[in-house]
């Protein structure tokens, strides 16, 4: 089985470079990272699907050595539960970013507080907005 | 009759909760029909599951070709009877955890599940559980673990709050990493194989040179090591589940680690079977044993303790599939039974606690005895259950885990049987302090009470010291007793239920399997050959 050296670097420098990004504190840096890792073990199966060849769809001499259409799927398959994963990690940070944000203007969020910052967030389209809304909002019942 | 309908319901109990979740997302505005659509979803599972269960209990192992394309092309689903097992317990778990989250959500006016995402994500959690366990390829189990992860993401995280997000947070980076590992094994056992067709990998694993074997072995043990929270990779798992609501953390208590102990069991005894690992695997039950435990002795939150029995207990089982002999396979299969309805139980105690005495941390609640009777009997069943007290199924599981693995012999067999017992003691010590602090202790005693039970114990951290009483809806003291009245009944039907266990244990090795899937098998080495 011949195997691309240039692929192998490839996939070295992504698994490296992904696993050191993901060790950061930094919830983008672990999304960054994530990314970076799911690309490398996809390489991975390519690079453990044998040689190279023609597209498995061409031709009909059965001698031909077509390259394995299944690592194929495999990959795509791979690519979509990453995009799906990188989705929520991307909620997740935000929402994170958001509570942060709130925490640093009101010390003490409770869960109370919260909920009426979720409805207020609800009924809003503009972020900022919302933001602003629920500071005003969760600095009333702060106060009283 | 279900002769011929038994190879329908295998890709059935796969579907039935993906159609539900489409269904139930499409009646996001209707709250009861979407509750009720649910409801009916999982009852049809545990159906199918049952169905299921005597279709292969009465002789043939279902092995399904999706789509028609026969293996190894195609995709194989595989039924055999400890698939089957799995498949009823964690439906009848499932359907019981929803109504009894119904009934937390119809009392908190459904707070906790903001844009009734609820429903869809359980049941597609329920879809991938099941895909798991049915799958008889590789790829595919890694899809059902994606799957039923994916809805664990979104279930822990439910409503957004800081303390979920932290814990989300955790969770998710630590699952993702597993999964790429699993991901990873798979690949290059496709480059040592050239297929991810279970049984073919198990035909051609055996041509390989020894150390190439070792090398894919231990790569998806560690992925599935993660998953199912052995130690050293169990850290991760009491600081996220605790802090989910109560009935998730209870689902994924009872089931997430065992998709892992499944594939652990179905690597051991299909791919890999010969216990090449067997000496790490006796030190790693040990350790997860024991230091399990002791987390669980410094505990103050009730979640946070059962979640550390949780872990601890995962090593009665990396035990028994390490001591690798039927009779222990069989024993295995019965704890797992045992562990996910009562550690499930367990839970969702815990979340009635919670309600009736406002808090988890046995520091602060008290005389639930006398205010809460039904609660109290509901906790003492499971926890001396659990405890493995005489002659409830935890003894019984543990104590013919024990005997297969004295059967073996050998010093460190015996070494972690020891650990076993001094566990087994430990976490009755470490539930009954609960009870006496929670259920015996008055109420009026709680304020200045000195005792060096309680002395140095560690609160969970976003316990922030409120006290916040909820009334009990009977939906959720009903669920309850339902799974208390189940692992009651792993007792008395110990007999029927160890015979199965032992006839599922009976077809998990490696030769049954392949000519299941490739009846042909002494030809099989010609078919799809590269």
């Amino acid at each position: 089985m011949n195997v691309s050296l240039s692929l192998i670097i490839a996939m070295a420098g992504l698994f490296g470079a992904g696993i050191y990004v993901m060790l950061e504190r930094s919830l983008t840096r672990v999304l960054i990272g994530f990314l970076l890792v799911g690309n490398a073990v996809n390489i991975l199966i390519l690079l453990m699907s044998g040689g190279q060849g023609p597209a498995p769809i061409l031709g009909d001499d059965p001698n031909a050595h077509t390259t394995d259409p299944l690592p194929q799927a495999l990959i795509l398959t791979a690519i979509v539960i990453t995009l799906g994963t990188a989705a929520f990690l991307l909620a997740l940070i935000y929402r994170n970013w958001w509570l942060s944000k709130l925490s640093d203007e009101v010390p003490s969020v409770d869960e109370d507080d919260l909920r009426d910052v979720e409805e207020v967030f609800e009924t809003t389209s503009d972020d900022e907005s919302a933001i602003t809304m629920a500071l005003e909002d969760s600095d009333d019942s702060g106060d009283s | 009759m279900l002769e011929s309908l038994a190879p329908a319901l295998a890709p059935a109990v796969v579907i039935v909760p993906l159609i539900g979740a489409a269904i139930t997302l499409l009646l996001a505005k209707f709250r009861a029909l979407q509750s009720m659509m649910s409801t009916l979803t999982l009852a049809l599972s545990v159906g199918i599951a049952l169905a299921l269960l005597f279709a292969v209990d009465a002789g043939k192992t279902i092995v399904v070709s999706v789509g028609g394309w026969m293996p190894p092309f195609g995709i194989v689903l595989y039924v055999d009877r400890l698939s089957a097992i799995m498949l009823v317990i964690s439906s009848v778990v499932l359907l019981a955890v929803l109504l009894y989250s119904m009934g937390q959500g119809i009392a908190d006016g459904d707070r906790e599940t903001p844009l009734s995402i609820f429903h869809p994500t359980y049941l597609i959690l329920a879809a991938g559980l099941f895909d798991a366990f049915v799958a008889g390829d590789l790829f595919n189990m890694y899809v059902g673990f994606e799957m039923l992860l994916a809805a664990s993401f979104v279930l822990l995280t439910l409503g957004g709050i800081g303390p979920r997000i932290r814990a989300g947070v955790n969770y998710v980076v630590i699952s993702l990493v597993s999964s790429v590992f699993f991901l990873a094994a798979i690949a290059i056992i496709f480059g040592a194989t050239g297929t991810v067709n279970i049984a073919q990998i198990a035909e051609r694993v055996a041509e390989l040179d020894f150390n190439t074997q070792l090398m894919l072995h231990t790569v998806l043990l560690v992925g599935f090591a993660v998953k199912a929270a052995v130690w050293p990779m169990s850290f991760w798992l009491p600081e996220s589940y605790p802090t989910a609501p109560a009935p998730i953390t209870a689902v994924f208590a009872g089931l997430l680690t065992k998709v892992g102990i499944y594939a652990i069991i179905r690597t051991e005894t299909v791919l890999f079977p010969g216990g090449a690992l067997q000496v790490p695997l006796l030190i790693v039950a040990g350790m997860t044993l024991i230091v399990g435990i002791l987390g669980a002795l410094a505990q103050a939150d009730i979640k946070r303790l059962l979640s550390f029995t949780l872990v601890s207990h995962i090593g009665y089982m990396v035990f028994g599939i390490a001591v690798g002999t039927a009779q222990a396979d069989a024993a295995v299969i019965y704890y797992v039974a045992h562990h996910i309805l009562v550690q499930t139980t367990l839970f969702l105690v815990a979340g009635l606690i919670e309600r009736v005495g406002g808090t988890t941390s046995i520091t602060r609640l008290g005389g639930l005895l006398a205010s809460a009777p039904v609660i109290a009997m509901l906790y003492f069943i499971p926890a001396m259950n659990l405890g493995g007290i005489p002659p409830l199924s935890g003894f019984l599981g543990k104590v013919s885990l024990f005997f297969s693995g004295a059967e073996v012999g050998g010093w460190l067999i015996w070494t972690v049987i020891g650990l076993g017992a001094l566990t087994s003691l430990l976490t009755l010590y470490a539930l009954a302090r609960i009870w006496n602090m929670v259920f015996w202790r008055g109420a009026e005693e709680v304020a200045d009470y000195e005792s060096p039970l309680i002395d140095q114990l560690q609160e969970a951290e976003e316990d922030d010291g409120r006290v916040v009483t909820k009334e009990v809806p009977k939906l959720m003291i009903g669920a309850t007793s339902v799974l208390v009245v189940a692992t009651v009944s792993l007792t008395i039907f110990a007999g029927p239920l160890f015979d199965l266990a032992d006839r599922a244990s009976g077809q998990l090795d490696q030769t049954t399997y392949i000519s299941n899937v490739f009846p042909d098998y002494s030809n099989a080495g010609q078919v799809g050959d590269d």
